[in-house]
């Protein structure tokens, strides 16, 4: 029979080991994938689009794939802001007093936050048949963008959420317009939210490869308007690899290193911008 | 005369920015809606020919022939997402209380922007990181431990890959619970003569006890609708997989593996979006059933 003190003792054991396990998983992950893609990275692979197929040409690089990407994903992210922005103001400035109907709407979102983003992408393939669209950036922006809305709108919204009270009391009082109290006021005390908020959906954005497979398709070239399919670094990573090539695997690889040099990026700048909470 | 035309201007404005607002509201909540519509719409081709009850229990799969047993993807579905929570519940509850309850200030510093990278690395990411270290593993190290020889890509590789993948969803979650665990209670607990692992035991874990199991509720949904780090490491076969080291072929990879093929025979269409509206179904009903929980006990304390 155990007694409490060493019950407590093998389970302090047990969490520290889960704590480490947690912190070498996520070394792990990077490191084998930068001990990978590293080497075949070179200026010519981040410069040069593939030549003679992505999936069987030996020569060329990944330019297509990041450029599509950043394509995509600042187009969606600025659709997913100017949807975002004001619904979450809109919820913390106008609906303030009705708090059920707030709690409403956030149970909502957070909803929305967790399906799954390749029924996103299934519902973005359903729209473009039914207006009969081809697979192309903008469908992509579309479909991306509906996905990542509830991720801008409860990031922003919670750090709303948090400013006084009163700070809307006094600007009434002193005879703003609740739009100027929205724009002018609230977003600049929550402006770190913001950005953070921005930042995060970006990184859901770029990193996202289900919600991009139906709707955007891939191709060789850069594209050159929103009506053109585009390449993006998951899908340059998820069709890649599974070549028998292995020059083209090398490209997947490459791809693999930039993607996860972007999200380090990202959560470092957000880390950096917004310090947050603890 | 300057003055009041301000104002107007002023008044203006307010109405366009609340418009605004009101109209972009309005249509992201009739989003759900119109998605749900939209996948039954198209899977009703499929429902008219076929009952649900027969879809959902029959093994054939066979889209050439016309036959859609959905019966071995869910059976893969639910295989790798149960296998999964079982993995990263235990990691994540120890080093949920070993954070807010033992650890030091300085390794919630650290482990902060740890469980942040980890929840920011693309799904695909992950994919690659089973190939590169998983499905090895599996096939070199684990098999023949078990006395198997097998491929690698497996259940059991697809399994590990998300439960690392939820691990950062579920943890921010709880550690969120544990901090809301009112002090005095633990006071309370402490003054009474429990020791400190009791009152954790019998007080913390006890009063968190709804908000733990909606935290492992929805890294379930998210588990279950994951798709492209699946999809990389569990080998896609068709069959009802009967052991953890055999290939399975879960929900969400079936639609994204088959979107190239599905258009030329409508049925295949109607239902992969069968699929797709299956896939939202029980996460909508695990998040719904998870927040409620939430709620429930915020309100009730």
């Amino acid at each position: 029979m155990m007694n409490t003190k060493n019950e407590e003792r093998l389970f302090r054991v047990l969490m520290f080991f889960s704590t480490v396990f947690i912190v070498g998983v996520l070394l792990l992950i990077v490191g084998s994938v930068l001990y990978k893609g590293v080497p075949s990275l070179s200026f010519a692979m981040l410069t040069s689009i593939p030549k003679g197929g992505f999936y069987f040409g030996e020569d060329g690089g990944i330019l297509n794939a990041i450029i599509g990407s950043l394509y995509l994903s600042f187009g969606a992210t600025f659709l997913a802001f100017i949807i975002g922005w004001p619904i979450a103001l809109y919820m913390n400035v106008y609906l303030v007093k009705y708090h059920t109907l707030v709690n409403a709407i956030r149970f909502v979102f957070d909803v929305l936050w967790g399906v799954p983003s390749i029924v996103y992408g299934a519902f973005g393939f359903i729209l473009m048949v039914f207006l009969g669209v081809r697979a192309s950036l903008l469908a992509g922006i579309i479909t991306v963008s509906l996905f990542i809305v509830p991720i801008m709108v409860r990031a922003i919204d919670e750090s709303l959420k948090s400013i006084p009270h009163g700070l809307l009391e006094s600007s009434l009082s002193l005879g703003s317009t609740r739009s100027e109290i929205s724009y002018r006021i609230f977003s600049r005390e929550a402006f770190q939210g913001i950005i953070t908020a921005i930042l995060l959906s970006f990184g859901r954005a770029i990193g996202d490869a289900a919600s991009v497979l139906f709707t955007t398709g891939y191709t060789d070239r850069i594209p050159t308007s929103l009506l053109e399919p585009s390449a993006t670094l998951p899908l340059s990573i998820f069709f890649q690899l599974s070549s028998p090539i292995a020059a083209v695997q090398d490209r997947a690889y490459a791809s693999a290193t930039v993607l996860i040099v972007m999200v380090l990026v990202i959560s470092l700048l957000s880390r950096l911008i917004g310090n947050r909470r603890f | 005369m300057r003055q009041i035309k301000l104002t107007r201007y002023r008044k203006w404005r307010n109405r366009f920015h609340q418009g605004w607002m009101v109209i972009a509201l309005l249509g992201m909540l009739l989003i759900p809606l119109v998605l749900v519509a939209g996948l039954i719409l198209k899977s009703m081709l499929l429902l008219n020919t076929q009952s649900v009850l027969g879809l959902l229990t029959s093994t054939d799969w066979s889209p050439l022939s016309g036959h859609f047993g959905f019966l071995p993807f869910i059976v893969s579905s639910l295989w790798i997402t149960i296998l999964s929570l079982l993995i990263s519940a235990p990691v994540c509850l120890l080093t949920a209380i070993h954070l807010t309850q033992y650890a030091k200030r300085w390794v919630l510093r650290v482990m902060h922007p740890v469980i942040d990278i980890l929840a920011g690395i693309p799904s695909v990411i992950f994919g690659v990181w089973g190939i590169l270290v998983i499905v090895p593993f599996i096939s070199h190290q684990l098999g023949p431990l078990f006395g198997k020889s097998v491929s690698g890509y497996s259940i059991l590789a697809g399994a590990i890959v998300l439960s690392i993948m939820i691990i950062p969803f579920m943890l921010n979650m709880l550690i969120d619970i544990f901090r809301a665990v009112p002090e005095e209670l633990k006071e309370a607990s402490l003054s009474l003569g429990a020791s400190k692992w009791q009152t954790i035991k019998r007080v913390v874990v006890k009063k968190a006890l709804p908000g733990i199991v909606s935290s492992f509720g929805l890294g379930m949904s998210r588990a279950f609708g994951e798709t492209i780090a699946v999809l990389m490491v569990v080998g896609n076969v068709t069959r009802i997989p009967t052991g953890v080291f055999q290939p399975g072929y879960p929900l969400p990879a079936l639609i994204a593996n088959n979107y190239g093929e599905m258009l030329s025979i409508p049925l295949y269409d109607s239902a992969l979006m069968l699929a797709a509206l299956i896939l939202f179904m029980v996460v909508l009903m695990f998040n719904i059933f998870s927040r409620w929980l939430i709620v429930k006990t915020e309100t009730q304390s």
